[in-house]
């Protein structure tokens, strides 16, 4: 088990009768960035506390550095940090007293924290503000510092629980940045957990899809996109449509072709490939085309697909269980 | 969020320090006393927590004072009404006096999960609070002391008597926090722990707060009795009053150890119930 930073096996995690997690299968490469997608109460939440040793498993096995978290918690604590969903701060202490606080609590040499929460204060970008108390902070600061408390002892896997909702679009982009950074440039493994496509598209080297406690579907963002069907290309002509079907349908890579009045609706096994020769064609026949649109499967119609629910766009915050 | 500078990247830097910042096991020593630090910064934060206790203490040391002295005095000579008042109002002063409503709210914002998450003994937790406690404490019967100096109170036992006092009021202060520690752990919920005030007024009234235990009569005698805190009282007036009565003194303690076992017993019981990974 410890070739992966993370594994887990038939992994349970019961509260009274209901099972949050049901049966979980995780095996999460070291260095790899792995998107744990899924709508709210879906189960992620609950799995991450489990994997960080704050909820014991119900049932199975789990991993994270090659320690079980129930035999060996203490072994998994001092390998992981964690910026859980609500940013885990005391607003009455400053920043800079948390980080030392966090630094001597996993036990760094006092000498070295002066310049550990330094170089802390640059990398999340509030140097100026590590002297003031954190009550005073905005959301976005306070996810940062409450990212900067996870890292302070350079953990070789970082558990980030819906790091970026509630966050304004800029402070978003700017927590993607670093998450990239981090990966690259410290080798660090990531467990993300996210209700949010875009972040699991634009982050994730894998993403697993939680439903109801179970994992419904994994792979690379564009292979679980592709696994729901083709590319579709929308075209809208002057007049009927219904003539031009077999000139589309002989190109190379369309899978079908429908015709709707004006629309065609033309599967193609490779949307962004196809659409010129498809233009091409259409012109070619003397049809005045009106619009011509690509439309790619997104995780949402992954997440559609296999479970009849959409997922939460970026603009919502609501909470995960 | 990260910012570039001449040279070195934060990134960089941080990559380059990662092998002098390995982390492991503080030590359970060192662990206690990051938290007492981080709760004795919190109480000048915190002024609301321990200012109404100190001014209740000596407000009603002096008012107490006022109304009683001379009924009290009239009756024994060279009963000295002054240097039997201090030790309520020592008590009024440290009693419920804790980090408890921090605690609390540790529980509410998430940050005992932060701390969870650390290689922290879980023990440590209660017991830096507790550290804390017990500075905060002695810290607060200074100034109630010094007005009984600047009243006449004399120590018949001496400075070393003035040790014992100011430890005998931590000890209880602190026997009393653990009520607040379990309900705070237990609950997680600040109103619930606001109101062990409940539990201040049986011990602190139904004793000899204001009078002698001779001139209590019927139920209130009886009462008092079974109060630790009657103990406690005699036991700090023997140090004022009559020298080192270890017959008292024993008693005080006992009330401590009793009450505090029953206090320790839930908080600490409570500390496994809110850690447990259940």
């Amino acid at each position: 088990m410890s070739d992966f930073a993370i594994q887990t096996e038939s992994l349970v995690r019961r509260f009274g009768d209901f099972d949050a997690v049901n049966g979980v299968n995780l095996q999460v490469e070291k260095g790899e960035i792995y998107g744990f997608l899924g709508p709210n109460g879906a189960g992620k939440s609950t799995t991450v506390r489990v994997l960080c040793t704050l909820l014991a498993p119900s049932g199975g096995r789990a991993t994270v550095a090659g320690f079980d978290v129930a035999k060996r918690p203490g072994d998994v604590r001092l390998r992981i940090g964690a910026a859980l969903q609500e940013a885990a701060l005391d607003p009455k202490q400053t920043g800079r007293e948390l980080l030392r606080l966090q630094g001597r609590l996993y036990g760094l040499p006092k000498q070295a924290m002066p310049a550990r929460i330094t170089e802390l204060g640059e990398l999340i970008d509030l140097t100026d503000a590590l002297d003031r108390p954190i009550g005073t902070y905005s959301g976005g600061m306070k996810r940062r510092l409450d990212l900067a408390a996870a890292l302070v002892h350079n953990p070789e896997i970082l558990f980030l629980d819906e790091p970026t909702t509630g966050l304004d679009p800029v402070s978003r982009a700017a927590v993607w940045s670093e998450v990239r950074r981090l990966n690259e440039q410290l080798g660090m493994t990531i467990f993300l957990t996210t209700q949010y496509l875009e972040e699991a598209d634009e982050l994730c080297g894998r993403v697993g899809i939680i439903d109801r406690g179970r994992i419904v579907a994994e792979g690379t963002p564009d292979a679980l996109k592709r696994s729901v069907g083709a590319d579709v290309i929308i075209a809208r002509v002057a007049g009927d449509a219904a003539h031009l079907g077999p000139v589309i349908m002989a190109l190379p890579g369309i899978q079908s072709v429908e015709a709707h009045g004006t629309e065609l609706i033309i599967a193609a096994d490779n949307g962004s490939a196809a659409i010129s020769p498809v233009a091409v064609a259409l012109n070619e026949s003397g049809a005045a085309v009106r619009e011509l649109t690509l439309r790619t499967p997104t995780l949402d119609d992954v997440f559609l697909e296999l479970t009849r629910t959409h997922i939460e766009r970026a603009d919502t915050t609501e909470t995960d269980r | 969020m990260s910012t570039a500078d001449a040279g070195a990247s934060p990134t960089d830097r941080a990559k380059a320090s990662s092998d002098s910042l390995r982390a492991r096991p503080a030590g359970f020593a060192r662990d206690v006393a990051s938290i007492a630090g981080r709760a004795l910064r919190g109480v000048p934060r915190d002024l609301e927590a321990v200012t109404p206790p100190i001014f209740i203490a000596l407000f009603f040391f002096i008012v107490n004072i006022a109304t009683l002295e001379r009924v009290t005095q009239s009756g024994a000579s060279g009963f000295d009404y002054t240097a039997f008042q201090m030790p309520t109002a020592i008590l009024l002063g440290v009693t419920g006096v804790s980090r408890a409503p921090a605690l609390v709210l540790d529980v509410q914002n998430g940050y005992l999960d932060r701390l969870l998450m650390t290689p922290i003994r879980r023990l440590a937790i209660l017991l830096g609070h507790m550290v804390a406690d017990v500075t905060v404490a002695m810290a607060l019967t200074l100034p109630i002391l010094g007005l009984g100096f600047a009243l006449g109170v004399r120590f018949e036992t001496g400075v070393l008597g003035v040790v014992a006092f100011i430890l005998l009021a931590a000890l209880w202060s602190l026997t009393f926090a653990g009520f607040g520690y379990a309900i705070a752990l237990k609950t997680g919920n600040p109103a619930a722990v606001n109101s062990t005030f409940l539990l201040f007024f049986p011990f602190l009234f139904l004793t000899t707060s204001y009078v002698p235990r001779s001139q209590l009569s019927g139920w209130l005698d009886t009462v008092a009795s079974f109060n630790p805190a009657t103990y406690l009282l005699e036991g700090f007036r023997s140090l004022v009053s009559s020298g080192w009565a270890w017959d008292d003194l024993g008693k005080a303690m006992l009330a401590i150890a009793v009450l505090g076992s029953i206090s320790m017993t839930m908080c600490f019981g409570a500390l496994r119930g809110r850690t447990k990974r259940r």
